[in-house]
């Protein structure tokens, strides 16, 4: 039986084992992934980011309990994890530490955390992380949490790849400056402030609403009305469809306080998609990106083969010496790699 | 493509609430340019079995200085081989009696270290440890 047929038969070992040849960029991955990929497309990918401690890996612990536990009536997903940490930059090693805040998910097996470095990429996701998540999609997790490094910049990235993104805030890490800087803003879709049992939640909350109303001077009548509160979605015009305001959810990720109402605002939001076709939008531009990304990258080395080192080295020289301009040395490239 | 990672699992088993040294070693394997997924304090076996397959590693560290060493070390070994993961190479450090290194040895252990180890020792023997048994 092939890697890929064995993961969609659900063994837990052949997962493990695909994830570290796509992890790898093995060719025997790419070659799983395309077995896979016509399965893919199914699971709903939730983003955690946020400055680093502020409790991502506390929340996801949580989400994922109670996605596991849920309320009478409501059906059990099968969720991944994926986490990221950074890598060092100097020894290319890593600590991968978000696993000691998920201890409440072992010995269930619909639950599959994979812990994984940044490898040298900067925007707090590793460069495979998105054909890590196809796999577990292919495989049937229903709900794929993502978390990120956390650099608390603006990670573009994560919007990019999730469906719903929550930016984790927590009071006293000088809020207002930091999120107005990142611009975490325009990526979030939830907005969730953790560590609400410490003193100035009330002041990061209301930095964040300040802001909010600044992206959205429309929607300045939805104010807060108390602990764990989330913004209501304003009374839809017709209009009016396609504007999502991110909520604000205050949680204790440590107590589960905030959950029942986090886990909401995921649902409001995976409608929100649904509804207004969204989700298809988010699809198609992400699968476009990769693509390009992909062209890119294969018609570079493409290139890169047809064309001699010694070619390459005079037309820098010339470049270097200011014989050319660089716009005339990529002229003389291209033409050199197509001759040869 | 690029150059395959070690991948290491840092565990702490047992009931002691002590993991600087568990600490000291995963950041040395991390300078060594190794990726350590770290667990924490208090796992069981189950846990540790469980998180060397999901995160497919290579190699299992095991910091064990309550004494229980004889039962948890055979209890993981146990697990792996039931998961189909008897590749993964298991070291333990801490607190363990002379007498009991051969037993542990014997039942598969690559590595037992005492308070005092280098860490460069460590690092070398997984190196090697790894690259001879390449994953299958
Ligand atoms: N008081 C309080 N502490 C919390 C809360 N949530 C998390 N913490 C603590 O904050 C610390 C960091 O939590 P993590 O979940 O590891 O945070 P993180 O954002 O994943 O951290 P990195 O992955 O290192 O960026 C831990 O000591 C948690 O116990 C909370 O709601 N209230
Ligand atoms: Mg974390």
């Amino acid at each position: 039986m092939s890697l890929a047929s064995s993961v969609l038969a659900g063994e837990r070992l052949a997962l493990a084992r695909l994830l570290s040849q796509i992890e790898n960029d093995h060719p025997s991955g790419r070659a799983a992934l395309g077995e896979l990929f016509s399965h893919t497309g199914q699971a709903h990918l939730v983003g955690v980011t946020g400055a680093p401690g502020t409790g991502k890996s506390s929340l996801v612990n949580r989400l994922a309990h109670h996605y596991r536990h849920p309320p009478p009536g409501v059906s059990q997903r099968k969720i991944a994890i994926v986490a990221v940490d950074p890598s060092s930059p100097f020894t290319g090693g890593a600590i991968l530490g978000d696993r000691v805040r998920m201890r409440d998910l072992s010995g269930d097996p619909g639950i599959f955390i994979r812990s994984m470095a940044a490898r040298g990429s900067l925007g707090g996701l590793a460069p495979t992380t998105a054909s890590m998540v196809q796999v577990f999609d292919a495989a049937g997790f229903e709900i794929i949490i993502i978390e990120t490094v956390g650099a608390g910049q603006a990670e573009v990235d994560i919007a990019r790849l999730a469906h719903t993104t929550l930016v984790v805030e927590a009071p006293g890490l000088g809020d207002e400056i930091q999120a107005i800087k990142a611009g975490i803003l325009e990526i979030a879709d939830i907005l969730v402030v953790n560590k609400a049992d410490r003193p100035g939640v009330e002041n990061t909350e209301r930095a964040l609403r300040s802001m909010l109303e600044l992206a959205h001077p429309t929607r300045r009548v939805f104010k807060h009305h108390g602990l764990n509160e989330t913004i209501p979605m304003p009374e839809r015009e017709s209009n009016d469809d396609s504007l999502w305001v991110p909520p604000i959810v205050r949680t204790v990720a440590t107590q589960g306080d905030g959950l029942p109402e986090l886990v909401e605002a995921i649902a409001d939001h995976q409608d929100h998609l649904e509804i207004t076709g969204e989700r298809q939008d988010r699809d198609r531009t992400r699968l476009q990106a990769e693509l390009e990304l992909l062209i890119q990258g294969n018609l570079v080395s493409r290139w890169r083969q047809g064309i001699s080192d010694s070619q390459y080295q005079e037309i820098l020289e010339s470049l270097i010496a200011r014989q050319i301009s660089p716009h005339q040395a990529v002229d003389a490239l291209l033409d050199g790699g197509q001759k040869a | 493509m690029s150059e395959r990672k070690i991948r290491v699992l840092v565990a702490k088993p047992g009931l002691d609430g002590h993991d600087r040294g568990a600490k000291v070693v995963a950041r040395a394997l991390r300078d060594a340019g190794m990726e350590v997924i770290y667990t924490g304090l208090r796992q069981t076996p189950e846990m540790v079995a469980e998180a060397a397959l999901q995160e497919d590693v290579d190699v299992i560290g095991l910091s064990i200085l309550s004494g229980a060493h004889m039962v948890i070390v055979p209890r993981v070994l146990e697990l792996l081989k039931a998961n189909g993961q008897e590749h993964v190479n298991v070291f333990v450090g801490g607190i363990i009696p002379d007498e009991d290194v051969p037993r542990l040895m014997e039942s598969g252990v690559v590595g037992v270290y005492g308070p005092g180890t280098l860490t460069e020792d460590i690092i070398r023997d997984i190196r090697q440890a790894v690259i001879g048994t390449p994953a299958p």
